[in-house]
């Protein structure tokens, strides 16, 4: 496996710098967080690793290598070669990453085809699908992707990122249109498909206490730079940047996030009932 | 005290060939005045079909909804004018919750137009100042606006006919995290020098936490939990509640979600049961699941709707 290293990264759009000089490092099998609001250039630093930048943008400097190849620098572009082998991604809305008009088994079985995978693509296609914790694959294979749920969705999704075991896997909001059950189910089996294949991945969100969660580093975007990057530990017991700091602020406002169920809520922001409900 | 609100025994069945799905299922709750009572679930659990009875733009299909004790079920639109007039919505996405064609100035007046208000301009200028909306706005439209000074606008349009309750579906759904606050203070200071009533509805538990002093938890259009938002987070009583608050991310618990409680999965799900909805998920069902579940009440005031909530009395 290969890891994904992003250096001095600078894009612009349209002449105006929007990434401004990013380092990452997702080593294989380790799975980095990349948070910020929106605007803040995460997605377009995770399409530039696959040569999928918008219209208009451009690479002006820095270079992004997986394991020691460089796939894209200022007047280079081999991501062609390693998207969906090399590099895979998943997006935030599962939905409108799958073809309405195709059964998702065929959807998955045009991904392996592509890869190669000629013989009984059926079979495989059930069995990944069964892989990433869908039950009755068959059945679901079937089915179109309006016949499933939003999580359900994205575990085909997921299906037909890693049918091609990626040495990395970047996964761009994944879980923020789910429920919260669905989005920790999903979040368990990235982690499980991560410690199986030792697959690298870049999990991008908005949300810190999810990437504090679930990855060992992290790194805050602002402003197309990084703001601040460290072990999500660190991050979150002593920020040093602002922002970053009243990121963590808002989430300790929240005994639950903490995990301190016994806790109760800060007293000023409480409100007693003035009377209980009619029953 | 009498409930501003009060929905008794709601429900509301839609028919889709010959299936019946009752999407809400007899919900019974009461708000206060100044409270603010926050409803959270899954998707599809019926909390927005709830906020659309509650605010008249859907007819329930059975129980009453009660506004200041009088019976406000089954009224023509027009004796409901009143009504709708007290009881705003403010919705999730108000870019499709707003005209695109109009300008801010056009959707903000439109209220006041319809109810024949006099001072419109006055008014227009109070409620710009109330959400904190600057007046150069007033020729733009929606989409120039950035999610927050939309979601800005919606609530300038909630508020300029003073109501007394706002539903609120999802408000900061589509908003950063730093909007979300922003908005969130907005709300609070409305309430403060407004008095108002919230109904907050939200998949988002942490927003509800911070916002709401009492909470309801729904499942498949049945109340599953209702108490002060504090108890039924902190020490739930069903175990639908416990699965929920387990589910968020925990931060200082730097990778994997150990303790998390997990549902089981399901494919095809029964829709005619007469027991607790929730026993083909619930980690921890038993035999006595099949028959309706008791209401048990956890504390006064903190009710679950689960076989294995146990009722500890009064603590103090």
């Amino acid at each position: 496996m290969s890891g994904l290293m992003i250096e001095g990264l600078r894009i612009s759009i349209h002449g105006r710098d929007v990434i401004r000089g990013i380092d990452l490092h997702v080593e294989p099998g380790t799975c980095v967080g990349l948070v910020g609001e929106s605007g803040s250039g995460k997605s377009l630093t995770a399409l530039a690793s696959l040569g999928l930048l918008p219209s208009g943008a451009q690479v002006n400097a820095g270079r992004v290598v997986l394991g020691d190849e460089e796939i894209v620098t200022p007047d280079l572009d081999r991501t062609a070669r390693v998207r969906g082998s090399g590099i895979a991604m998943i997006f935030q809305s599962p939905r409108a990453a799958l073809n309405p008009v195709l059964r998702v088994g065929h959807q998955v079985e045009r991904v392996l085809h592509r890869k190669g995978q000629r013989d009984d693509l059926r079979r495989i296609s059930v069995a990944m699908l069964g892989d990433v914790g869908l039950l009755e694959p068959e059945k679901v294979a079937r089915l179109y992707p309006h016949e499933l749920s939003g999580g359900m969705c994205q575990r085909v999704v997921i299906a037909m990122g890693i049918a091609s075991e990626p040495d990395v896997l970047i996964a761009d909001e994944p879980t923020t249109a789910l429920d919260v059950t669905v989005q920790a189910d999903i979040l368990d089996l990235l982690d499980d498909l991560r410690s199986r294949t030792g697959m690298g991945m870049l999990l991008i969100s908005h949300d810190l206490s999810v990437v504090a969660e679930r990855c060992a580093s992290v790194c805050v975007m602002r402003n197309g730079q990084i703001a601040e990057a460290g072990a999500s530990a660190t991050v979150m017991s002593s920020p040093s940047h602002p922002f970053t700091a009243e990121l963590v602020r808002d989430l300790m406002r929240s005994p639950v996030a903490q995990g301190r169920p016994d806790q109760a809520r800060p007293s000023e922001t409480e409100r007693e009932p003035t009377q209980e409900a009619a029953g | 005290m009498t409930p501003l609100i009060e929905v008794r025994e709601l429900r509301k069945d839609y028919r889709r060939g010959g299936e019946v799905l009752h999407a809400v299922d007899g919900i019974s709750l009461a708000l206060m005045p100044g409270e603010s009572v926050g409803v959270i679930g899954e998707s599809g659990s019926g909390k927005s079909t709830l906020a659309r009875c509650i605010t008249g733009l859907e007819r329930p299909t059975g129980g009453r909804l009660l506004f200041r004790n009088r019976d406000v079920t089954g009224r023509s639109d027009r004796a409901l004018r009143w009504f709708r007039r007290a009881v705003q919505p403010v919705f999730q996405d108000p870019l499709t919750a707003l005209n695109p064609r109009w300008t801010i100035r056009q959707l903000i007046l439109e209220p006041l137009k319809i109810h024949g208000e006099e001072d419109a301009e006055r008014r227009l200028h109070d409620v710009l100042e109330d959400v904190g909306l600057s007046d150069q706005l007033l020729r733009r439209r929606p989409r120039d606006l950035s999610g927050g000074e939309r979601q800005r606008v919606a609530i300038a349009r909630a508020i300029v006919l003073r109501p007394s309750v706002l539903v609120l579906d999802e408000p900061t759904a589509s908003v950063d995290m730093s909007m979300r606050r922003a908005l969130l203070a907005l709300l609070r200071r409305l309430q403060a020098e407004h008095g108002l009533t919230y109904l907050y509805i939200s998949h988002d538990i942490r927003t509800v936490e911070e916002t709401c002093g009492r909470t309801v938890v729904m499942y498949r259009g049945r109340m599953a939990e209702e108490g002060p938002t504090a108890a039924v987070l902190n020490s739930p009583g069903h175990v639908y509640t416990r699965v929920l608050v387990s589910a968020i991310p925990r931060i200082g618990n730097a990778t994997g979600h150990d303790g998390r409680l997990r549902t089981r999965s399901v494919i095809g799900q029964d829709l005619s049961s007469s027991g607790c909805l929730f026993v083909e998920r619930c980690p921890l069902a038993l035999p006595e699941c099949a028959a309706p579940p008791p209401v048990v009440e956890v504390r006064p005031g903190h009710r679950a709707a689960c076989v294995l909530a146990e009722s500890k009395g009064s603590s103090r």
